[in-house]
């Protein structure tokens, strides 16, 4: 089930953050004031927090935010590290971890030492901070449900149970896809005890009965121990095509409008109908069973999804071998055919099938760790929905390319991140309804998430169609807390990235769903730590973008098999514009050994490729050869000569890193069919290297071995 | 050096001896992966004169050196009989073209004598010792040397 698999993730990533937070805690002790630690000690408990909201787990998010509102106190140096703060965060830590636990297996857990703990957490906020505080105190009681101590979440009672009060409405559209609400009841009873009650209302007279038509609605009681989420799984299929309304009951429980980001009583109505005939049966029809079994049963079901994490030094073993595999059963091939055997033999038809098996092992290899964006993509239209229904706006999630694929590691390592993009693009980017319509926008934001591959890079976007950004009020912000000079003359993309430094934040309220400014500097470390940049563009009215460019590491590229100077090398086809086989009267020369081509009027310089990986001591000034247009973020259009083009096909990059060093002008290597290897170049670097001379090479060579060294 | 350190402790060491530019040389075993025929390797571009190129071992990508022209003795010429020594160092997988593999050496730790001062600290360092054998002599190869190198002139 897609929930239960975004929730197992959660708790996967959880235990990565504690061990983050320990580790963090560890350093902390040492060295209490690099704030380096301090801010990765609280983002682990802010991650944990954003996530726990997202599940609605009151409790965890109750207790990590104390934690982390004092953590804050830290991080602003408004309270200093000592030995007794260190201790009394290790044992909230241990408390976070206990919580997280409890909230994976649904156990109980004794509230006395997190009382204790959040009572002393409370303690360090000092009567200073309780002006302050106070109202982010309040708010939790607003939209974060009972304080700290009210602990008394549906999940967390002893028996556990609680009543649902289910208003189902079927619509048309419901029987006319062939779904039967009898079989939902049924789903339903199983979970519990199940009180159902027939609306017949909107019975028509017997003369006007449509047969097809929907009448009947139903008041359904379900006591449970199962979350709400399980109920809405019940009515997954019928989504869309019913009315549906899930309350708890308020004296069992809590309102469900306790966590804010909690999943709201769907307002997007989940389904449910029910064919007429059907109806006279169900009529107040009490379906129970024993909600023991029901519950052990379901129980199983929310166990993670069998994944098996293994070390990705297995795999790329594997990747390797099954890639020479393949490049051996090529060589047979051609053996064979050497050998001229007559047609009738068999073996041929042996081979095919080894080829075809080879294939498929290869294929299934590399699915393992180039994997596309989309199940990331998907998550991240829940943090959508949910960061929409916790500020009130209305927005959509759009995706592009989410068929793009990147390795693995990138995937893991960028959902924390995107999360908060995301998040930050709703909860920052986008304006309220009311000042959308004023500005004549769709009342609905749109967030567009897109990948795709360029220029030898994963490109991933993050775009919101919101107000922009607000350059004066970052500005001031970032005077206010110290971070420029308030004398500063910034130019606008400067100002933008005040955005990523540490502690900066816009929101003018902490709230339990962003506004602590951890977010863009965590998203920069972990792209960063991914070997890749991100940057922002935004437009006043129009809304902003946030670009993550990370390099390839073992993504598979599409690219030209070119030939140069007599060696074979790939290209990436993505940074290509087109290919031209020049004649004599489009090439120019200017002053000695310059070049340009004519294209379609303007013109463009050739950089000899030979000649810039020091292949060929002179540009082979012949009309021969193929040129290939390329636009480069620095140097624009510029034309490459290849000698010539034999092929198109997708590759998988080596990096030459690992067992050599970088060379400039090359990105990475690959490995062709017949076993050769052909690198991988770079058009960027290519066109700097063309442009630069003998002796700057050289110099540029001791910079690349300092940074390799 | 790791590799020093091991000579030293153990009493019976096997050595791989192998002929690069006229010389006799030898490497521990255990460093030793494979050992291949020559097929020619994929060039890479700016790279000094002993960085021969790339070559595809079972999908990874690793870096050629000629260890004579490595070691000062000049490039190793084309020949049929050219092999290349597949080693290991630390994490990093290196191929050595060299002219001839001979023999496996097995020897007492005691067999084995350090480099006597010499001139060029270059060579010092790239060799780690060296074992009489009837009458020659074979130079125990520094892989980390070889490397060092390397890494240090591209």
């Amino acid at each position: 089930m897609s929930g239960n698999s975004i929730r197992d993730t959660f708790f996967e990533e959880c235990e990565e953050l504690l061990e983050a937070l320990v580790e963090g805690l560890a350093l902390m002790e040492e060295s209490p004031d690099d704030t380096e630690v301090v801010n990765a000690v609280f983002r682990s408990v802010h991650s944990i927090k954003g996530g726990a909201g997202a599940f609605a787990l009151t409790r965890l998010v109750n207790f990590a935010h104390t934690f982390e509102t004092v953590m804050d106190k830290v991080r602003d140096r408004e309270l200093s590290v000592d030995e007794k703060l260190i201790g009394l965060f290790h044992r909230s830590g241990d408390m976070l971890n206990d919580l997280v636990a409890s909230a994976r297996d649904e156990t109980d857990l004794d509230e006395s030492a997190e009382t204790t703990l959040i009572k002393e957490l409370e303690d360090y906020l000092g009567p200073e901070a309780v002006e302050e505080e106070f109202s982010f105190e309040a708010m939790t009681l607003d939209i974060g449900g009972p304080p700290p101590l009210g602990l008394d979440l549906p999940e967390d009672l002893a028996d556990g149970e609680r009543l649902f009060r289910i208003t189902f409405r079927p619509r048309k559209s419901l029987y006319e896809n062939g779904h039967e609400p009898l079989l939902i009841f049924d789903a339903l009873a199983e979970l519990g005890q199940l009180k159902s009650t027939v609306d017949l209302s909107d019975l028509p007279e017997f003369d006007a009965f449509d047969p097809s038509d929907s009448v009947l609605s139903w008041a359904l009681e379900l006591t449970t121990a199962e979350p709400e989420t399980t109920l809405h799984e019940v009515f997954e299929f019928v989504e869309g095509l019913c009315d549906l309304e899930i309350a708890v009951d308020a004296d069992a429980a809590p309102s469900v409008l306790a966590a804010p980001n909690a999943l709201p009583p769907l307002q997007d109505p989940e389904p449910t109908a029910k064919k007429p005939e059907a109806a006279a049966s169900s009529k107040a029809a009490e379906v129970g069973k024993p909600a023991s079994s029901a519950a052990a049963q379901s129980k199983e079901s929310r166990g993670p999804k069998p994944t098996l994490r293994v070390d990705l030094d297995r795999v790329d073993r594997l990747i390797n071998t099954v890639g020479e595999l393949i490049i051996n059963q090529a060589m047979i091939s051609q053996r064979i055919e050497e050998l001229d055997l007559p047609t009738v033999a068999h073996l041929t038809n042996e081979l095919e099938a080894y080829k075809l098996l080879a294939r498929d092992i290869q294929e299934g290899v590399m699915a393992i760790r180039a994997q596309p964006v989309k199940p990331l993509f998907q998550r991240m239209s829940r943090i959508v929905r949910e960061a929409s229904d916790a500020t009130g706006k209305k927005s959509k999630l759009v995706t592009v390319g989410d068929s793009t694929e990147v390795d693995k590691t990138v995937i893991e390592r960028l959902a924390d991140p995107l999360t908060h993009m995301v998040r930050n693009a709703v909860d920052h980017g986008l304006e309220s309804p009311a000042d959308r319509a004023a500005a004549g926008k769709d009342a609905t934001g749109t967030i567009r998430l897109s990948a795709s591959h360029r220029s030898g890079s994963v490109f991933i976007e993050i775009a919101d169609d919101g107000a922009g950004l607000n350059r004066e009020r970052i500005l001031a912000k970032a005077v206010e807390k110290g971070l420029v000079a308030a004398d500063a003359e910034l130019s606008e993309p400067e100002i933008d990235n005040l955005l990523f430094l540490p502690g900066f934040s816009t929101a003018g309220q902490v709230s339990n769903l962003s506004g602590r400014g951890v977010g863009m500097d965590v998203v920069k470390n972990a792209v960063q730590a991914l070997g890749g940049r991100v940057s922002i563009s935004s437009t006043p009215g129009k809304g902003t973008t946030f670009t993550i460019v990370l390099p390839l590491t073992l993504a598979v590229m599409d690219g030209f098999v070119i030939a140069v100077a007599d060696q074979t090398m790939v290209i990436p086809i993505a940074s290509i514009l087109e290919t031209i086989r020049p004649s004599a009267r489009d090439i120019h020369i200017i002053g000695t050994d310059s070049e340009v081509v004519s294209v379609r009027g303007s013109y463009v310089p050739i950089v000899d490729v030979a000649q810039s990986l020091g292949l060929a001591d002179k540009p082979e000034r012949a009309q021969t050869g193929i040129l290939l247009l390329v636009s480069t973020e620095t140097n624009g259009l510029t034309a490459l000569r290849v000698s010539s083009i034999h092929d198109q096909r997708q590759v998988v990059i080596k990096s030459l890193e690992s067992n050599y060093t970088a060379i400039p002008g090359v990105s990475a290597a690959t490995i062709l069919g017949d076993g050769k290897i052909a690198l991988i170049l770079d058009p960027e670097e290519l066109i700097r290297l063309g442009h630069i001379t003998g002796t700057d090479l050289m110099a540029q060579q001791s910079r690349m071995e300092l940074r390799h060294g | 050096m790791a590799e020093a350190a091991e000579v030293r402790n153990d009493s019976q060491f096997e050595f791989i001896t192998f002929s690069a530019g006229g010389q006799s040389f030898c490497l521990e075993i255990t460093q030793i992966r494979e050992i291949r025929r020559w097929t020619p390797v994929t060039a890479l571009p700016h790279t000094p004169k002993d960085v021969l190129g790339v070559m595809n071992l079972r999908g990874a990508v690793i870096p050629i050196f000629d260890l004579a022209a490595r070691f000062g003795l000049g490039a190793t010429p084309a020949n049929e009989r050219n092999v290349v020594i597949v080693a290991a160092v630390g994490g990093t997988t290196i191929g050595l073209l060299v002219e001839s593999v001979s023999e496996i050496l097995s020897v007492e730790k005691s067999a084995i004598q350090e480099t006597p001062d010499i001139k060029s600290d270059a060579t010092k360092h790239s060799i780690l010792g060296m074992i009489s054998v009837d009458e020659s002599m074979v130079r125990v190869v520094n892989l980390d040397a070889v490397l060092d190198a390397g890494k240090g002139a591209s």
